[in-house]
């Protein structure tokens, strides 16, 4: 789960991570407020959408007065900023945080997230903080500095003074950096977090460190035991029709293709729309039915692929494990009962019980359902469905 | 001659009176594992299943001799329970349970490397060697006995593989459903050289998905040390490129993890790489027709 910039500083400020002080607002007389309430004669007005590279957008701008902040919040709310990271379609700005404007000395980046191969967390610095880390990272990747931390000795001061080296830092910054450094390791670890970056974490004209930028996300599987940080979910930065899967136990992505899939398993289900493509169509979504396929979530399944306008045919490609195929084909029948389906639908049902499901939708005889005896065929099938040749 | 576990492999499970517990183990015993037994702390002195129930791992392991231990404790207890068993001296954990928290797992993980035991999963279908021992929740009815052996990061894609191979008239050694959380236990670099080795096992198919770089550091080591043919296939070509927050995932581990990236280097490892998941039984036949000729 992501959370926003002003959400992941409030976390900060607790472990004592120094942040500059701000305040976030829904439109622009509330921003002026906060503005006022900061005090000062500088000020930054950020737009609070889940991802980053907001600057270079137009997400993040200075005010020089409290008429600039008013009116540069207004401009922000309700506009749709399309960056790097939120894809062609962007996201609609509907919080602003405005925070006090910091006197820049030097801009670092630092990072922590889990290196899966050493199976740790790793911490990582770079002196070339700012908005193009990636490409630090591609094309000079020596200039970033990274240190495993053992879970089980935890974070040790020489972690710290490894990266305060890398980064060039003198013997009176160092201190205040490992202490920095230290707080940020008790963020990531106490608060379950999948990814933690301040970029860029700058070095203040007084030689203090402060986290300009904050980006956290959380693992979704221990978020049973954060309420508070599971608290900070902003549904607006969710697809509805996603939300709406997720109640039934299915997950859901809406793709622009026009060939529905719904499939048991994540593998299966990206595998299907592999499939689809290489058959020369275009998937129109991702659907995982999970182990649950009953005819309640198979009924829903279609409800969610068939809201999508674009879909011209649906491949239900299920393999039986656990899940019974005959009982997968009664929950096709009484889904079809319970919302109308008038696409064709392909029906690829393998695994446990396959015969007996087959026989099940055969004796229905509904004109819109269309076996298919394996993978290739479905696809096949459910391609030229969708182009009208079937 | 298989990997890892035969019919001789004793077995208990943890979580074993539970409804997950009592409906898997059940259908494990039918298939014809040896399940010895199970732990459910307080429960211990009960019969479950004909089978005796401990209280602790230790006790069951004292008691029966198990060397397997299959995990369906829920989620928030699974950690706890890995650790009980890396303790309590089982060699092999097996953990099905889907939804452990990542950071139980690392610490888990790392307790059992440290204590020599090796796990599989979390959030897996656990591993089954053909026609004579299933950990975990497949189907085993379509694993027929042969000499291919199945690598999976993804559940249902490996019933799915190994299908396509029996219907091609082959069969299956042993495979594994390594599962695709950010920690898992034993993975490609670990079991490839285990199927190198097995006498029994011609070719072995690995089954990867977009995300992290298992893949890529399997590629390298196919290339030094795998002299078998190898078969993969990769799930999500077609995924859309998520959105995403920050930088941190692309920088540490140097590769955005796509599936164009991971055939690549596994195509460069002279591995046959195919592009539709409905080719891989016929090209493992393929596979094996070519060593023969060689
Ligand atoms: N409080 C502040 N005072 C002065 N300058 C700031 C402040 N906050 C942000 N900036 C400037 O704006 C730039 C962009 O802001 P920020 O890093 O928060 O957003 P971003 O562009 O989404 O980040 P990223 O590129 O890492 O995804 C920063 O690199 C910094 O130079
Ligand atoms: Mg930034």
């Amino acid at each position: 789960m992501n959370i926003h910039e002003y959400q992941a500083k409030e976390i900060f400020r607790k472990y004592g991570v120094p942040t500059p002080r701000g305040g976030v607002a829904f439109s622009g007389p509330e921003a002026r407020r906060v503005a006022e309430e900061l005090g000062g004669n500088l000020w930054v007005v950020k737009a609070q959408i889940h991802a980053g590279g907001r600057g270079k957008a137009g997400g993040v701008k200075l005010a020089r007065s409290l008429d600039e902040v008013e009116k540069i919040a207004e401009e922000m709310l309700g506009m749709k900023l399309v960056t790097h990271q939120t894809g062609p379609e962007g996201k609609i700005v509907k919080k602003v945080y405005v925070e006090e404007g910091a006197d820049i000395k030097a801009e670092y980046y630092l990072g922590m997230v889990l290196d899966r191969a050493l199976e740790m967390p790793v911490m990582m610095a770079s002196t070339e903080g700012g908005m193009e880390i990636e490409e630090v990272a591609e094309k000079s990747p020596e200039k970033i500095i990274k240190v495993a931390i053992d879970p089980t000795i935890g974070f040790q001061p020489f972690h710290a003074r490894k990266l305060a080296f890398g980064l060039g830092l003198g013997k009176d910054e160092q201190k205040e950096f490992i202490k920095f450094a230290n707080a940020l390791y008790n963020v990531y670890m106490d608060n379950d977090a999948e990814l933690i970056e301040i970029n860029p974490l700058i070095k203040t004209g007084e030689g203090k460190f402060l986290a300009l930028d904050a980006k956290m996300s959380f693992d979704d599987n221990a978020l049973y035991r954060h309420p508070d940080i599971a608290d900070m979910r902003d549904l607006d930065e969710e697809e509805p029709t996603e939300i709406e899967a997720k109640k039934y136990g299915l997950s859901y992505i809406k793709l622009d293709g026009n060939v529905g899939c719904m499939v048991n398993g994540a593998g299966l289900a990206m595998a299907t729309m592999d499939i689809i493509k290489h058959e020369g169509g275009e998937p129109a979504n991702f659907l995982d039915v999970g182990g649950g396929a009953n005819p309640d979530t198979v009924a829903k399944g279609f409800e969610i692929i068939l809201s999508d306008p674009n879909v011209k045919s649906i491949f239900v490609n299920i393999f039986g494990g656990i899940v019974r195929c005959d009982r997968v084909a009664n929950g096709i029948l009484e889904a079809t009962k319970k919302v109308e389906v008038n696409v064709p639908v392909i029906v690829r049902l393998d695994g446990t019980n396959a015969k007996e499901a087959a026989e099940i939708l055969k004796n229905a005889n509904i004109k819109n359902i269309i076996p298919a005896k394996d993978l290739k065929d479905g696809a096949k099938k459910a391609v030229a469905a969708a182009k009208g040749e079937l | 001659m298989s990997i890892l576990v035969n019919k001789d492999t004793k077995v208990i499970v943890q979580g074993f009176t539970g409804k997950e517990g009592t409906f898997h183990a059940q259908q494990c015993m039918d298939y014809g594992t040896q399940i010895v037994g199970g732990v459910t702390p307080n429960k211990g002195g009960m019969t479950h299943l004909g089978k005796p129930v401990f209280n602790t791992v230790e006790e069951a392991v004292k008691a029966t001799g198990a060397t397997v231990s299959m995990i369906f404790v829920p989620p928030a207890f699974v950690a706890d329970a890995v650790m009980e068993a890396a303790d309590a001296g089982i060699e092999l954990a097996v953990i099905i349970t889907e939804g452990a928290p990542v950071r139980d797992m690392m610490y888990a993980k790392h307790y059992a490397t440290k204590k020599g035991m090796k796990t599989i999963g979390p959030n897996c279908p656990g591993i089954i060697t053909a026609e004579e021992c299933k950990i975990g929740i497949m189907p085993g009815n379509i694993f027929k006995k042969g000499n291919v052996g199945l690598i999976s990061k993804s559940g249902t894609l490996t019933y799915e593989a190994s299908n396509q191979v029996v219907k091609e008239g082959l069969g299956i050694t042993t495979a594994v459903g390594i599962g695709g959380d950010p920690i898992i236990g034993l993975s490609y670099k670990e079991l490839l050289p285990m199927f190198e080795e097995d006498d029994e096992t011609e070719a072995i198919v690995m089954i990867g998905e977009i995300g992290g770089d298992l893949e890529i550091q399997a590629a390298k080591l196919i290339k030094e040390k795998i002299t078998k043919p190898v078969i993969a296939f990769i799930a999500g070509q077609t995924a859309p490129k998520g959105k995403r927050m920050g930088h941190a995932g692309a920088i540490v581990s140097g590769s955005k993890g796509t599936a164009q990236e991971k055939m690549e280097a596994l195509r460069e490892a002279g591995v046959y790489v195919v592009e539709s998941p409905a080719d891989i039984g016929v090209t493992v036949a393929k596979a094996l027709k070519e060593r023969k000729n060689k």
